[in-house]
């Protein structure tokens, strides 16, 4: 009988050998295909198994962090101060994943990321439980809580950056959305919120300041005479053609003023008047004799045309190409096809006021880990010398003189020079125009430079980047100052 | 030339004297004791692990778990050791170990309940604890294997009323998860097919021994197999029938499979004929189909081994979620009470070795099942070596029983078969299951031990024997 055995005994062996087979394929060939079906909780479960890391401003306030439910997904994650913080925290969702910092840096506060290497490493031998790292953005929360404020609900936004480093210290859109509402444990309830948030007709969950772009209007006269200054042709007193009407070449159609206004005395003005009483037709003179490849490449060195990560990419501003003369006209005063985001805008303000360096906008000034040992801290990055020092500076004295004595008096601070320039930007036909206001100050050593923008005015009819959107950038800068005067 | 002649014969005649006086084999006990510290050690740091894991600190009844656990396993060795000496040493240590880690992972698995408040380990301890009693009763009271030959037609009843009786009760005393395969009375359950199977592998092995000459000689040929007579296939029907009958009425998928294939392996063993395998082949894959037509459930497991994850909610939901917990552990595992083997329905059970393939890998399951294959190897091994027929075929078909239970239900839920409900011999939470299979490795034992034991030494011959002088 031993035959028969030695033979069942293989048979034996190979029903072992198919399971030893079946068990490499399952956990390890196919393991990848089964992890990522749709419906393993698993995967969802692990991300919420530990403690994610927080996300905190600069003062060390926490706006978002995870605390200890006792449902079957342990952390639950919750935005403190939701509304202002949205458009910078994202949210985290087990329906729709996660966005903006959560999801930009969520290496980090998921604890996987390689920087906490050694920290896995002991964490596998002693079998605890890994932790998300902090990060710890560059928002000033006063600063951020005034600007939200100061939108009061009105579609919009404010970014203010520290012009030395590129640092964003508030960057608020509005109307914005609880991501609380989206980060719970509830399916049906997210998906409701979800639902709800999608067909509003305010759009509360764009982002207003980076991933929307906007005509930049009259703010947009600060790259021409940035392009006219840097052509070495002009400088702030030079005399410019302003005439009270400006035909468009080969077309019935013609450039008037705000409210159809002179400008000087209706035939010539000089370039720092011009830019003070915001003089369309002295600036759409300017933009003809430029020339578009010259406003072109002055708009792209201030970052037109490709967009920034800050780390979330922003929208793209663009200056269209291929224009004809009544195009350039036009694009010389930031219509036409000219668009811009507020981020954009807050740049150009910034790169003025650091001499003409333009730094590389950030949010992110540092990520911790969860044994408080600092991982990486930003360093701040200069893009390109955009203008001269010199251009700066006489573009500098002209802001000034906005907030002086021209379109944006409503900007002047108590006992600080403030350098500005207002925007009133047409759209559409019938609505009232977007309100822009660009700013820094002090203009001597700028601390902040804060861009606004208020869609169609708030719906105000008669707004003007002055009545409108001055008045926003000036609280956020009195603030910024009486912080660090 | 000449010289070497002498040497030659020296070295013969040294050799015969070998084989006439063999030296004793040794009992290879010490082994087994060294061999099983060893299985409680790795038990005991498998639970110091959970603890520190789930709790951040080593469990403060680790050590009183690990002497009561050592005590249970020493008196088993103990037992051993007075009634089976020569059995084989690694047979005892690999069950405790897998009973061990079973015991750990149920105790593991009790931790991730969401209310706390009843301990299955606990349960599961008390279980093994009456099962290393079964375990001793059996050495004890089977002195020698071959008396149970004695019992043949007597294990043939128990076992099937055993086996028929929850298919008889009504669904209410039997019906646990849509399979009628246990007894339910007074808050107590057992599943009677644990223990029937082990009676009906001492009664085919007992029917065999009597009937193999008929059943290997009496043929005629066709196309070229020799195929039995038709009255010897009566037995054979019979056990289909009993398979398919489990199959239909107890919807006990994993037990027919499990019965039919011991029985046809022992008439294979018994017989010699492949033609019997082929024979049991068709008449399973004739009934199978059949059956697959006949009755939704059948189908419905069909179905599900198929394409699982057309109904990943409902009917697919257990084996998707235990092929997700394998594929979340990985190589390595995520470490015992890192993972959520608490996702798998009956994880305790059915489902234990998705427990195991999540949290400690694709390593720790393959480990696992190669302790198996050394407890199956090592079954044979002790029917290949005992000397009587009844011994090596009740050795095959317990050591079969053993293989093909583990390959059904690791195969089911690692869907290379359908999957069928049924235990994980010495893992899954079951008293039944623990009970029969230490009674099953206590068996195996006890021929092993007659199989290594050396020959009593040859009475001397009457006439031999100097005339004695009885005064009265």
């Amino acid at each position: 009988m031993n035959k028969p055995i030695r033979r069942v005994a293989i048979a034996c062996l190979v029903l072992f050998v198919a399971l030893l087979v079946n068990a490499n394929v399952v956990q390890f060939a196919d393991a990848k295909n089964y992890r990522d079906k749709p419906g393993n909780v698993r995967t969802l479960y692990a991300q919420y198994d530990h403690k994610r890391g927080d996300i905190v401003t600069s003062t060390g306030s926490v706006v978002a962090s995870s605390v200890q439910t006792d449902d079957a997904l342990k952390y639950l994650r919750t935005y403190a101060d939701a509304l202002p913080y949205a458009p910078i925290t994202g949210f985290y969702s087990i329906v729709y994943g996660a966005t903006n910092i959560e999801q930009e840096e969520n290496s980090i506060l998921a604890g996987t990321d390689d920087r906490l290497f050694a920290r896995q490493l002991t964490n596998l031998i002693t079998g605890r439980t890994p932790q998300g790292g902090s990060v710890i953005l560059t928002i000033d929360p006063t600063l951020q809580k005034i600007a939200y404020d100061q939108l009061a609900g009105r579609k919009g936004a404010v970014v203010a950056v520290d012009p030395s480093t590129g640092a964003i210290l508030a960057l608020v859109t509005s109307p914005s959305y609880d991501p609380n509402l989206l980060s719970s444990h509830d399916e049906a309830a997210i998906k409701s919120e979800w639902a709800k948030l999608t067909t509003d007709p305010n759009n509360p969950m764009l982002d207003r300041a980076l991933d929307q772009t906007y005509p930049p209007g009259s703010t947009f006269k600060l790259v021409t005479a940035a392009a006219a200054l840097t052509s070495g042709q002009y400088n702030p007193q030079s005399t410019i053609p302003a005439p009270t009407v400006l035909p468009y070449p080969n077309s019935t159609k013609s450039l008037k003023n705000f409210a159809g206004e002179t400008c000087g005395d209706g035939k010539t003005t000089t370039l720092i008047d011009a830019l003070t009483i915001s003089c369309n037709t002295a600036f759409g003179k300017l933009g003809e004799t430029l020339g578009q490849d010259a406003l072109r490449k002055q708009a792209e060195a201030f970052g037109f045309n490709s967009p920034f990560n800050v780390p979330m990419k922003s929208a793209t501003s663009v200056f269209p190409s291929n224009l004809d003369d009544a195009e350039t006209i036009q694009s010389a005063i930031g219509q036409f096809d000219v668009r811009s985001t507020p981020l954009q805008m807050a740049m150009i303000g910034a790169c003025i006021a650091n001499g003409g360096t333009l730094m590389k906008p950030y949010i992110v000034k540092q990520l911790v880990g969860p044994n408080l040992a600092i991982i990486d801290t930003t360093k701040p990055t200069v893009v390109r010398q955009a203008i001269s020092a010199q251009v700066a500076a006489q573009l500098t004295q002209m802001m000034e003189s906005v907030v002086d004595h021209g379109t944006g008096t409503t900007a002047q601070l108590p006992g600080v020079k403030v350098a500005g320039k207002t925007g009133t930007a047409e759209n559409a036909v019938g609505k009232p125009p977007h309100a822009w206001f660009v700013s820094f100050a002090p203009a001597t050593q700028p601390k902040i430079a804060v861009a606004v923008v208020v869609e169609n005015g708030g719906g105000v009819n008669d707004a003007t980047g002055a009545k409108v959107a001055a008045p926003i950038a000036k609280a956020v800068m009195a603030q910024a100052l009486k912080e660090q005067p | 030339m000449t010289a070497a002649t002498p040497s030659a014969s020296t070295t013969t005649a040294t050799g015969l004297v070998r084989a006439m006086k063999p030296r004793r084999p040794r009992t290879r006990r010490g082994v087994e004791l060294a061999m099983l510290v060893f299985a409680v050690l790795i038990a005991l740091a498998a639970y110091a692990d959970v603890g520190l894991t789930r709790k951040h600190h080593v469990p403060p009844d680790t050590l009183t778990y690990g002497l009561g656990l050592g005590a249970l396993l020493l008196v088993a060795h103990l037992a051993v050791r007075r009634f089976a000496s020569y059995a084989d040493p690694l047979l005892l240590p690999c069950c405790a170990l897998l009973n061990g880690i079973g015991l750990v992972l149920i105790h593991r698995l009790d931790l991730a309940a969401p209310k706390a408040d009843r301990s299955d380990a606990t349960l599961q301890l008390a279980w093994s604890a009456i099962g290393i009693v079964a375990f001793i009763a059996v050495l004890v009271v089977v002195r020698d294997h071959r008396r149970l030959q004695r019992y043949t037609y007597t294990a043939m009843l128990v076992g099937l009323v055993l086996l028929a009786i929850p298919s008889i009760l009504p669904a209410r005393f039997s019906e646990v998860n849509g399979a009628r395969n246990w007894i339910k009375f007074a808050g107590f359950s057992i599943q009677p097919g644990e223990f029937g199977k082990i009676l009906l592998v001492i009664f085919v092995a007992g029917f065999l021994v009597a009937k193999r000459d008929a059943l290997a000689l009496a043929s005629h040929r066709f196309l070229g197999v020799d195929l039995p007579r038709g009255r010897d296939l009566g037995p054979v029907l019979l056990a289909w029938l009993v398979s398919i009958g489990l199959l239909v009425r107890g919807r006990d998928l994993g037990m027919s499979l499990l019965f039919f294939g011991f029985f046809i392996v022992m008439l294979y063993i018994a017989t010699e004929r492949l033609s019997w395998l082929l024979i049991g082949l068709l008449l399973f894959c004739g009934g199978t189909f059949v059956a697959y037509h006949l009755f939704a459930h059948v189908r419905e497991r069909f179905e599900i081994w198929l394409h699982p994850f057309s109904d990943p909610q409902h009917s697919g939901y257990q084996l998707i979620q235990g092929l997700f917990g394998f594929s979340s552990g990985g190589m390595l595992g995520t470490g015992l009470g890192n993972g959520r083997p608490d996702l798998v329905p009956f994880a305790k059970s059915d489902f234990i070795v998705a427990a195991i393939g999540e949290e400690l890998g694709l390593t720790g399951l393959m480990a696992i099942l190669l302790v198996y294959v050394i407890i199956v190897t090592r079954g044979l091994r002790a029917s290949l070596s005992v000397r009587d027929s009844f011994g090596k075929l009740l050795a095959a078909g317990l050591s079969v029983c053993l293989a093909v239970q583990v390959f059904v239900v690791v195969g089911g839920v690692m869907r290379l078969i359908p999957l069928t409900g049924i235990t994980t011999p010495f893992l899954s939470y079951g008293g039944s299951s623990l009970v029969s299979n230490w009674a099953l490795i206590a068996l195996l034992l006890r021929i092993s031990d007659s199989a290594r034991r050396p020959a009593p030494p040859p009475t001397p011959r009457a006439d031999d024997a100097m005339t004695q002088v009885i005064s009265r």
